[in-house]
């Protein structure tokens, strides 16, 4: 099979999966028990007002209705087209898109996301090589326990713990917000404001969005580190067994270069998809970590809707993560069948 | 290492189990001291900012967390262990379309779906544990099938199927025991798991009541009086989830070692 033929089978194949996410959203969302629009009120709300409620949400039509609406207002070029996002429906506490409100939330997340991803690919891939160079040292299983020790934190945890030293002890780094609430955010570009900042060439709203990703990301980074350890040792250990590694040494290559040149660059394509994989953990981690330190974000944005009882806004959020993770796993199936032509047979 | 991941859960058990009788006042009573009192000799732990004694809330605060992981473990057993027996044995059109369900709730973030479940079926144990178990059933379905698959083409399967033993009989007494070493380790995961998510859904508001003495409730109210510096509010349950949450890991990895002699060389 081609590179191209396989990328189109993937795709096709994730359609099927992507609607099954769906209606397991509205199921969750719509059949469970409790009724959304009693629950917003909880129950301080006379009859008519419920309805007239449900009516300017749609929510009093049948809920087979309801599903097909759900369904094509994704698939709604024509919308998407003039606002820039799919209709995810209103919200019940602002009327407003909730399309509208995700899309300016993403950004933020997706910073996030971002820089913890290479914090934990930096700390684990580095102290998994470190692991398995010493196999069974006293410094392998320290590693090792660091990372099982990770495992076990509470995410929020570690986050307060930086706050309270960071933050409210020594006063280094801002405990909250994307950027000094003194500074104005640099114009959007990207969304992203290290990126934009820089895009901009204002190195001091850089050095100050940088600050407050600094807490944040470490803390989503080092947890998710942990996993990462494992995947990298245990990869590098099977790699550094293998023929062309003794092969490689014998020719009396560096020991650098044949641990991080030959080695590490053969274990790194099941390390890649662990990576992939370990995505969905990620934006759960995400969650968390933007509530600890009210970063403006998706996660952030799903725990005010909990708190507000806005059901549609918290539907509108799910299937967000699940189309963010779904086309993640697309994209790293796709680059690893790229980067190995033994998946395209 | 599951010898230590056994002593400190099961210290932790028995320590919530005896809260009643050695700890020094009622976690739920305010203002038995000061508010927000530092360690001392008379409150250990210090005090909360309703001036509750923090040593009784931590003697007492595993309670919930213990509950709802055991009880979320226990339906994802009874739902995901059948359904991923019965599914691989049949095969067929039910195997894939169970196979495709389970794997896209594996994909989705759990704790997103813990969440969105949670948000819906409102506070309390029953209704934690169960947001809990959706995330975790595919683990259990996932592991007992890809077991079954190999074990069912064994020899002594076919022998039972040979000699006329109903499907039921060679599913349950000849196949399953095959896979229980697969479940317990998953099990133990899956508790570790269940302590964390349940600490986490407390922290963004969707755990139990605010008097009920619980660690990830107590962690999350510390959390909001962060600015004052009163460190013992958030250490001291953050610590003890940790524990819980590491004596199941210990555990869990410990026993995934021990049977699976491939990863030890």
């Amino acid at each position: 099979m081609g590179l191209r033929s396989y990328i189109i089978t993937r795709i096709l194949l994730t359609i099927p999966t992507l609607l099954l996410l769906l209606s397991m959203v509205f199921l969750i969302m719509r059949v469970l028990p409790g009724d959304p629009v009693a629950l917003h009120f909880e129950k301080k709300a006379t009859p008519e007002q419920m309805e007239s409620m449900r009516r300017a949400l749609g929510l009093d039509t049948p809920l087979w209705t309801q599903y097909i609406e759900y369904l094509g207002g994704l698939v709604d070029i024509g919308y998407i087209l003039e606002h820039g996002y799919p209709n995810l429906g209103k919200s019940m506490q602002t009327f407003e898109e909730v399309g509208g409100q995700i899309f300016s939330a993403f950004p933020a997340t997706l910073e996030l996301a971002f820089y913890s991803m290479i914090i934990a690919s930096v700390i684990g891939i580095l102290l998994g090589v470190i692991s398995s160079k010493s196999y069974n040292s006293i410094l392998d299983h320290l590693i090792r326990g660091v990372g099982t020790v990770t495992y076990a934190v509470p995410i929020f945890f570690l986050g307060i713990v930086f706050q309270l030293i960071f933050g409210v002890y020594l006063r280094w780094l801002p405990t909250g917000l994307r950027i000094n609430p003194a500074v104005d955010p640099p114009a959007t570009i990207t969304g992203l404001y290290t990126i934009d900042s820089l895009l901009q060439g204002n190195l001091f709203k850089f050095f100050e969005s940088l600050k407050a990703l600094l807490l944040p990301s470490l803390t989503l980074g080092i947890i998710l580190s942990g996993i990462f350890i494992r995947m990298t040792r245990t990869n590098m250990l099977e790699t550094l067994r293998l023929d062309f590694v003794t092969a490689a040494k014998a020719r009396g290559l560096k020991e650098s270069t044949v641990t991080y040149g030959y080695a590490l660059r053969n274990a790194f394509l099941p390390i890649l998809t662990m990576m992939g994989l370990q995505f969905a953990i990620l934006l759960g981690g995400a969650i968390l970590t933007e509530t600890t330190f009210s970063w403006p974000g998706l996660g952030r944005y799903i725990v005010d809707r909990i708190n507000f009882r806005d059901y549609t806004a918290i539907q509108g959020a799910v299937v967000v993560f699940g189309l963010f993770v779904t086309l993640v796993s697309l994209v790293v199936d796709i680059l690893y069948a790229y980067l190995d032509p033994r998946i395209r047979l | 290492m599951v010898i230590l991941g056994t002593i400190i859960v099961s210290a932790l058990v028995i320590m919530t189990a005896i809260a009643p009788w050695i700890a020094p006042h009622d976690p739920a009573k305010t203002r038995v001291g000061p508010i927000r009192e530092p360690p001392s000799p008379q409150f250990p732990m210090g005090t909360t900012h309703l001036g509750q004694d923090m040593l009784s809330r931590i003697l007492y605060g595993g309670s919930i967390m213990l509950q709802v992981s055991a009880l979320s473990v226990l339906v994802c057993f009874l739902i995901g262990v059948p359904l991923g027996l019965f599914s691989s044995y049949v095969g067929g059109v039910f195997d894939r379309a169970c196979s495709l369900v389970i794997d896209a709730v594996y994909a989705f973030p759990g704790l997103v779906i813990a969440i969105a479940i949670s948000a819906m079926l409102g506070r309390g144990v029953v209704n934690m544990a169960l947001s809990i178990a959706v995330v975790y059933i595919p683990s259990y379905f996932r592991v007992v099938r890809s077991q079954v698959l190999s074990i069912k083409e064994l020899t002594y399967v076919e022998a039972a199927r040979g000699i006329g033993a109903k499907w039921y009989t060679i599913l349950f007494r000849y196949v399953f025991p095959n896979v229980i070493p697969s479940i317990v380790v998953v099990t133990t995961i899956n508790f570790a798991d269940a302590v964390l998510t349940a600490a986490g859904l407390t922290f963004i508001g969707l755990g139990v009541e605010i008097h009920i003495p619980d660690w990830g409730r107590d962690l999350t109210s510390g959390w909001a009086y962060l600015s004052s510096g009163a460190w013992w509010i958030i250490t001291f349950p953050g610590v003890m989830i940790i524990l819980l949450a590491l004596g199941f890991t210990l555990i869990g990895e410990g026993l995934s070692e021990l049977l699976n002699p491939k990863l030890q060389r």
